[in-house]
């Protein structure tokens, strides 16, 4: 071991070792690169710099507020009220005016449609999908068919108080669990499920009894789903008689709802979005299927 | 029986006993379980220690054979075999949620398999399980051969490398039944931090130990690196661990630190177990095995020492930078982000005495494949940390937070830097300590090395350009004042770079099974060495005069 001998020099490049080995380890004696000491040293300006303009020292109380005074509070307060101020304008409109009104006006209708959009898309698309395609339960938006109605104010209404939601003004009405609740027996539901089936046109089983079907359903579901299964948007029952199903037209999937009933939640948005987006909202859900109801 | 065998087998036994207790009265099936492993380790301790000492000669191994230091390398080959082995887990397991993001449904519908359990087995099994045995293991043998020492104590070594993978088997059991305290990086309950902590003690205890025993006059720069590691883990530890347990019969405790401050203790702790556990203790790698291999000195001792001095003052006030724009005060976000950018060159200075010791010595990276992983690592040690000062800027912060830019910039450190300096130094270690001349195939190990910077190459490209992506398409709006994307839209923008990104981690896993191929190869090979490795030529040195 050669430690401890400091008049050593590395052959390769004819630079001094410190005299120090570990393990066979040396080390040259280099200098720090000039560029990296200047570097660090320009880091180190930059830093006390940035700490003079900004917020930067704990004091006992306080700390030093910077010479520029920024604080991220008012600047994200700033922030948002530029934005304000940038739809400031067309956001009077949107509140003073009724939703037939701005839908009228080319401008303030797609304000409304761009704000509906971006709203919908934080809010809405968790169950209706992205483009309100909707999924298994819950509603798709682009087709003309409206399980609480498709008119503005109807929209509205559904968007604000919802339906079987927390809200007293939210739309009421659910299947009942014809199954489980003992109104109906297995073979009962298999029935009326063929007899359902029917009403829109699909095949249903040679074996089916459609007669049988037809007296249980005049029995129990007319009531609400109409007598010839055309629907009722005051009750949210959907249409029977259409190709449009909510939770899928197979038998299986009919029977499963007959036994256990129905009843999807939609939030209501009042309290929770403004006025204005709530109107944004209708619009744009609204324009989604083609304006076929006023 | 020695005063460490009799107290030591004392302590087991009282263990064993008090988690039979807990075991029975645990108010949960899943403490249950911990404790009874905690009895039946504590038991299989008592039972080895007693066994032991009736096999063993009379006298304890000697400090020297015929003036040469008698190496403790056990516990060394433990850790190193742990470190392989827990390695390809950690991979694999980053492989599974790599895939989980892309395709949601491969967490099967369990929870076992669920992505917020799968997570921290992911990082606590690359960070903790990986590195952390890469590291027991490296540093007990660089801290012997740099003192020519044998290592302190005598059940101690043993103790600290079999305790620690017995607290990260609590660990990673603890996730995969849902035990967590729910901080980032230190996911394991109160009483798998008070294991550790003992663990650590001794492990510190031995370190130091050996330094105080050498028989060399000076420090090697490695030992310091070593030594900062050890010290600083143990207090970043006990700081964001500072807990109060239920009960001692259950495993839940509640962290002392509340809101705000909770968060900058854990960035204090999170950002330090980068600084001080995946950078010093690595750094402290690359000090030894990259000279060593290299067979050159180290480029400069002066700047060993300034940015060693700097790394390590600078580092411990760079956490804020992850509460940028978050409900932490102004001034602790301006302080972590200036000590984060004068961070930039101290990190440099351990890149350049890495590269700059391959001069005169570069020819060796055409036929070294294991001096190529080495250097690699360095260099992408010098993109992390130049890409990390960047990132903690505030205004460009404001567009890679909460992004994957960051998860790139992380993996760029941890498959770059971390994994291939660690690989390296694996394919260093087994040769020495199983007295080979070599290691089986060195061009298994170029095989490695290539599939998997592969690999690293489209992982990391492809998450900063899925962060960026986000990042803007978060922040977009349309002329009108409105966001232009909602969050799902960004969401379904990432799926293509999560499948290149998934893509990227199998190619990483490969490499490292060619890993532990080569390393068994080499382990049952054979052709063994007579002598000590003497392979590694002494650089050509001259008088001065």
């Amino acid at each position: 071991m050669a430690h401890e001998n400091h008049e050593q020099v590395d052959a390769l490049t004819g630079i001094a070792t410190t005299g120090h080995s570990w393990d066979d380890i040396q080390e040259l004696n280099n200098p720090l690169p000039r560029w990296w000491l200047w570097s660090f040293y320009a880091t180190i300006v930059w830093a006390v710099v940035y700490c003079v303009f900004y917020p930067a020292w704990p004091l006992v109380s306080s700390y030093t507020k910077g010479m520029f005074g920024w604080q991220s509070r008012e600047a994200i307060v700033q922030d948002l009220d530029t934005l304000k101020a940038q739809r400031a304008g067309m956001t009077a409109q949107l509140a003073q005016n009724s939703l037939e009104h701005i839908r009228q006006n080319p401008d303030l209708f797609a304000f409304a449609r761009a704000q509906g959009k971006a709203s919908f898309g934080d809010n809405c698309a968790p169950c209706h999908g992205a483009g309100g395609g909707g999924a298994k339960g819950y509603p798709n938006l682009n087709d003309d068919d409206w399980l609480w109605g498709g008119s503005l104010d109807e929209v509205e209404q559904t968007v604000r108080f919802g339906a079987r939601s927390t809200s007293d003004n939210g739309h009421q009405g659910s299947m009942p669990a014809f199954g489980r609740d003992g109104m109906l027996h297995r073979e009962e539901i298999s029935h009326v499920a063929d007899f359902v089936r029917s009403l829109s046109g699909l095949p249903t089983e040679t074996s089916a009894h459609l007669a049988e079907g037809g007296k249980v359903f005049a029995d129990n579901c007319a009531g609400c789903h109409g007598d010839k299964g055309q629907g009722n948007k005051e009750l949210g029952a959907p249409n029977l008689s259409d190709k449009i199903w909510l939770f899928g037209s197979s038998k299986s999937v009919i029977m499963e709802g007959l036994t256990n009933g129905r009843g999807g939640v939609m939030p209501a948005w009042h309290g929770r979005l403004d006025d204005t987006t709530i109107k944004a909202l209708t619009l744009y859900v609204h324009s989604l299927s083609g304006n076929q109801h006023p | 029986m020695t005063f460490g065998e009799l107290g030591s087998t004392l302590a087991f036994a009282a263990l064993a006993f008090l988690s039979v207790i807990i075991a029975a009265k645990a108010h949960t099936p899943e403490y249950a379980f911990h404790a009874y492993l905690f009895a039946a380790a504590s038991a299989a301790a008592t039972f080895t220690i007693i066994n032991r000492y009736y096999d063993r000669p009379a006298a304890l191994p000697p400090l020297t054979i015929n003036g040469k230091p008698n190496y403790n390398m056990g516990p060394v080959k433990i850790a190193t075999i742990a470190s392989v082995v827990w390695g390809i887990a950690g991979f694999t397991i980053g492989l599974l949620i790599a895939l989980q993001l892309a395709f949601p449904a491969l967490n099967l519908d369990t929870a076992w398999l669920s992505f917020g359990r799968m997570r921290p087995l992911h990082t606590s099994a690359v960070i903790f399980a990986f590195g952390g045995n890469v590291l027991i293991a490296s540093s007990f043998y660089v801290v012997q051969r740099t003192c020519r020492a044998r290592m302190v104590g005598d059940i101690a070594p043993w103790f600290v490398v079999l305790g620690y993978n017995f607290f990260i088997v609590i660990a990673g059991t603890g996730y995969l039944l849902g035990i967590t305290q729910g901080k980032e990086y230190a996911e394991p309950e109160w009483y798998a931090d008070l294991w550790l902590t003992v663990v650590w003690v001794a492990y510190f205890l031995v370190f130091l130990g050996t330094v105080i025993r050498r028989k060399e006059p000076h420090i090697y720069v490695a030992n310091w690196f070593y030594l900062a590691f050890i010290l600083t883990i143990a207090v970043l530890h006990l700081g964001n661990n500072a807990s109060i347990p239920v009960s001692i019969f259950s495993p839940k405790s509640y962290i002392v630190w509340a809101g705000v401050q909770d968060a900058m203790v854990q960035w204090w702790y999170g950002h330090n177990a980068v600084g001080f556990f995946l950078t010093a203790g690595f750094l402290a790698i690359m000090y030894y095995f990259i000279p060593k291999r290299a067979e050159r000195p180290v480029y400069s001792y002066r700047l060993s020492i300034i940015h060693f001095w700097a790394l390590i003052f600078m580092y411990i006030w760079a956490g804020p930078h992850h509460l940028h724009y978050t409900a932490l005060p102004d001034w602790a976000q301006t302080l972590g982000m200036v000590f984060s950018v004068m961070l930039w060159m101290p990190s440099w200075g351990g890149m350049i005495n890495g590269l700059m010791t391959l001069s005169g010595a570069w020819d060796k990276l055409r036929t070294d494949p294991v001096l190529r992983l080495m250097v690699v690592s360095v260099a992408f040690y010098g993109m992390a940390t130049f890409e990390g000062p960047l990132m903690s800027v505030k205004a460009v912060n404001s567009l890679s937070h909460y992004t994957d830019w960051t998860i790139g910039h992380v993996h760029s450190g941890a498959l770059g830097w971390v994994g291939y300096v660690s690989f390296g130094a694996i394919y260093c270690l087994v040769p020495w300590l199983w007295n080979k001349k070599e290691l089986y195939s060195l061009k298994a190990v170029s095989w490695h090395f290539w599939i998997s910077t592969l690999g690293i190459v489209l992982y990391i490209t492809s998450m900063w350009v899925a962060g960026i992506l986000q990042g803007l398409m978060w922040r977009a709006y349309t002329s009108l004042g409105f966001l232009e994307y909602s969050f799902i839209e960004t969401v379904e923008a990432m799926h293509p770079f999560y499948i290149i990104r998934a893509l990227g981690g199998a190619l990483f896993v490969a490499g490292s099974l060619i890993m532990a191929w080569n390393v068994w190869k080499t382990i049952v090979s054979a052709e063994a060495v007579e002598e000590e490795p003497s392979v590694r030529l002494k650089s050509v040195l001259m008088a001065a005069e």
